[in-house]
């Protein structure tokens, strides 16, 4: 299993989202990627695009207008 | 065994579009979504910004819509390729900057070329005849079909029965008594649909989905091609003209003033990026700087943020300028009167 951080720092919905489809098309079931984004949107979206693809947000966090989640790659993409 | 046909739905996040993909997956079909991020799409971006939106649901429609029906959604990023149709559109503009009829031949071509590269059957899109005056009238939908190169893979299924039969009805692959024959740009039978298959939550969007449609929008889109002398751009200056109240006081510079803090907030992350301002003696929010101002321009840009502050009816406040590379210079200035601001610099 591999671990990727993804910085979507300053990105306006839905790039954090294409950026994040993008790299989960590298990785393999299993892995997980930490998205760092400063758009509160992602926190509907990045959840909301995991679930229609089969994917699992394993962590969320908010902080000083950072917004971080984990996403644990589900069927093989 | 039969085979399992599949429909990629261009969706947009808005009503037609759901329909479409709905009635389409009721006949059995494999559907996945499909939405083309061009850059000036109106979705959470100007709400993620400024913070008297908060309150404002900050959901993606397209995939609201997608998870609502329980279908995959791509979404592809064509700000790259998009530039050309906006900037050279075979078929012109609508009211505003919005090169409809060439906006959707692309977004078809590319859903074409996602078929073929995915072994996908065929297309779907929420087009209504005459539903918009650019795109959707019965005369342009064969220009689509035909200049996409989708041509008879192109399904429109709540206009079918007012179009020609397409490759997906002809072979039964879909029952084309079961699709409809929607026109014109009343909304009830779209309405009766959505109520008839239980959709009673879908977004409506005001004046469309593209910020290209919007005059306001445009007219900044067309001084700031003015202004530069080129028509190409970058995100973030497709970005910025979405952000701030724009003034501009001659061709070497315009200033670019948050309106509120959420915009601020949004705002400082570009200081690396432009010349910027703000107030140091009073409160009051920040201004970018695009273009090259002269000296003058500086001191007349640091007055203009001045009228923007808590110290607008002060003799004299202190502005900061920040230069990209670091460098800071104070200037004490008297702020410009109401009055002093011409109105044809607000853009």
């Amino acid at each position: 299993m591999s671990h990727v951080d993804l910085d979507a720092r300053r990105l306006l919905c839905p790039m954090p989202v294409i950026r994040l489809q993008d790299q989960i098309k590298t990785l393999h079931t299993g892995d997980t990627v930490t998205v760092t984004c400063t758009d509160p949107g992602v926190m509907n979206d990045i959840p909301a695009w995991s679930r229609i693809n089969g994917h699992s947000v394993i962590n969320s966090e908010e902080e000083e207008y950072l917004y971080q989640l984990t996403i644990q790659v589900g069927a093989t993409p | 065994m039969s085979k399992q046909y599949k429909a990629v739905s261009l969706v947009s996040g808005g009503l037609d579009s759901m329909l479409a993909s709905q009635v389409i997956m009721d006949q059995g079909i494999h559907v996945e979504g499909i939405n083309f991020f061009t850059g000036f799409c109106v979705e959470g971006h100007t709400h993620a910004i400024r913070k008297q939106d908060d309150k404002k649901p900050k959901r993606n429609n397209a995939l609201w819509v997608a998870e609502q029906l329980g279908m995959k959604l791509h979404i592809i990023d064509v700000i790259e390729e998009y530039k050309d149709v906006l900037i050279n559109p075979k078929y012109g503009y609508g009211a505003n900057m919005n090169p409809c009829l060439d906006c959707k031949i692309f977004m078809v071509k590319k859903a074409h070329e996602w078929i073929k590269e995915n072994d996908f059957d065929f297309i779907i899109t929420g087009e209504v005849i005459g539903q918009r005056p650019m795109s959707q009238r019965k005369q342009t939908m064969p220009i689509i079909a035909h200049q996409s190169g989708a041509d008879e893979l192109l399904l429109r299924p709540l206009s079918a029965k007012n179009l020609p039969e397409t490759l997906p009805e002809r072979e039964g692959w879909v029952d084309r008594e079961q699709l409809f024959d929607f026109s014109g740009r009343s909304r009830k039978p779209q309405i009766a649909l959505a109520n008839e298959l239980g959709i009673d939550d879908y977004a409506q969007p005001a004046g469309g989905c593209c910020f290209l449609t919007d005059a306001s929008y445009s007219n900044k889109l067309v001084d700031l091609w003015q202004n530069r002398n080129d028509k190409n751009y970058e995100m973030d200056d497709i970005m910025m003209l979405k952000v701030g109240r724009h003034i501009r006081p001659n061709a070497r510079f315009k200033l670019i003033i948050a309106r509120e803090e959420g915009e601020c907030r949004f705002m400082e992350g570009y200081r690396k990026e432009f010349d910027h301002l703000h107030c140091t003696s009073h409160t009051g929010p920040m201004a970018l700087i695009d273009g090259k101002p002269n000296s003058e321009d500086l001191q007349l840009a640091a007055r203009i943020l001045a009228r923007f502050g808590k110290g607008r009816s002060e003799e004299q406040v202190d502005v900061e300028l920040g230069l990209k590379n670091g460098v800071k210079r104070q200037y004490s200035i008297k702020p410009l009167g109401s009055d002093d601001i011409p109105k044809e610099w607000y853009l």
